[in-house]
């Protein structure tokens, strides 16, 4: 395991298994987008407003999921400044923020419908407004100095004190007395939801994650070329 | 056809959701791919203009 915490190792790896990704999700959205457009029943109080789900529950997930990474990330830079920790949280915060906001985005449109209302400041709306402050939080901080090592350490301490509102959000929704619908995924008795309603949102939900994985592999490239770069300009400018 | 795409009178909602995350996922994927390339055109470039300095003065 330790052997692919050298970058150099690391990318070769990556770099091999950016096809299989690729293709995956493929795959997995072709499988997925069957499924929730086409193959799965509507549902008997929310009609066809229930397709948004196959979009918005995978969203969420990834937001919370890449919050995760990010705080894994930020942890090992602290604790060990592992390069490869900082590229990967570098890589994937603004995928975060994307997801976050398609989280948002596509909740106010189900609610309208649905509820009646874009937007009610709600524990779990509120937490996730939270969520998507801390990832723009954390890219200001990234982005702050002129040596972008610089903004790696400020940056992890605000993603690991931002940590507090992940179980927030996942229990939201149980602490109070929200507009939002409770938990129907993960609960102590099972998923609530049928068969014909779980399978493409799970399928949705691993095509989201392997498009994060995919352009996770985009995204360190570049990081990777970026760090050489800012190599190369010191060792070049003081021969 | 017309029935689906109506989605019961919700078609509005539901395909501005998809679109929206179309779009979204075409754009980060767009941007990821063109930081990446133009990062490894500005490396390239760099590192013939620091072979070329090394060659003049090994001349």
């Amino acid at each position: 395991m330790h052997r692919f915490a050298n970058p150099t190792r690391f990318m070769k790896v990556a770099d091999r298994l950016f096809p299989f990704v690729s293709a995956g999700f493929l795959a997995l959205l072709a499988w997925g987008l069957y499924g929730a457009l086409l193959a799965s029943p509507e549902d008997y109080q929310q009609g066809s407003t229930v397709r948004i789900m196959y979009i918005h529950v995978p969203s969420a997930y990834l937001a919370v999921m890449i919050y995760g990474v990010l705080a894994a990330c930020s942890a090992s830079v602290l604790i060990w400044k592992h390069p490869l920790a900082d590229l990967i949280a570098r890589a994937s915060a603004p995928v975060g923020l994307v997801f976050t906001v398609l989280c948002l985005a596509t909740g106010s449109l189900w609610g309208k419908p649905m509820w009646g209302t874009w937007w009610d400041w709600d524990a779990r709306m509120t937490s996730v407004l939270i969520l998507f402050f801390l990832y723009l939080g954390y890219i200001a901080l990234l982005n702050a100095f002129d040596d972008p090592a610089r903004g790696s350490k400020p940056a992890a301490i605000l993603a690991l004190v931002g940590v507090v509102n992940l179980p927030v959000i996942k229990f939201s929704v149980d602490w109070w007395n929200t507009l939002h619908q409770p938990a129907s995924l993960l609960r102590f008795d099972g998923p609530a939801m049928p068969a014909s309603m779980l399978q493409p949102l799970l399928v949705m939900m691993a095509a989201f994650t392997f498009f994060y994985l995919m352009v996770l592999v985009i995204r360190l490239r570049a990081e990777f070329a970026a760090a050489r770069i800012r190599t190369l300009r010191i060792t070049g400018a003081s021969e | 056809m017309t029935e689906f795409f109506q989605m019961g009178g919700y078609g509005a909602y539901v395909w501005s959701a998809y679109a929206l995350a179309g779009v979204l996922m075409v754009v980060v994927f767009v941007l990821s791919w063109a930081s990446w390339r133009r990062n490894e055109k500005t490396l390239a470039a760099l590192k013939a203009v620091q072979e070329q300095s090394r060659n003049r003065r090994a001349a």
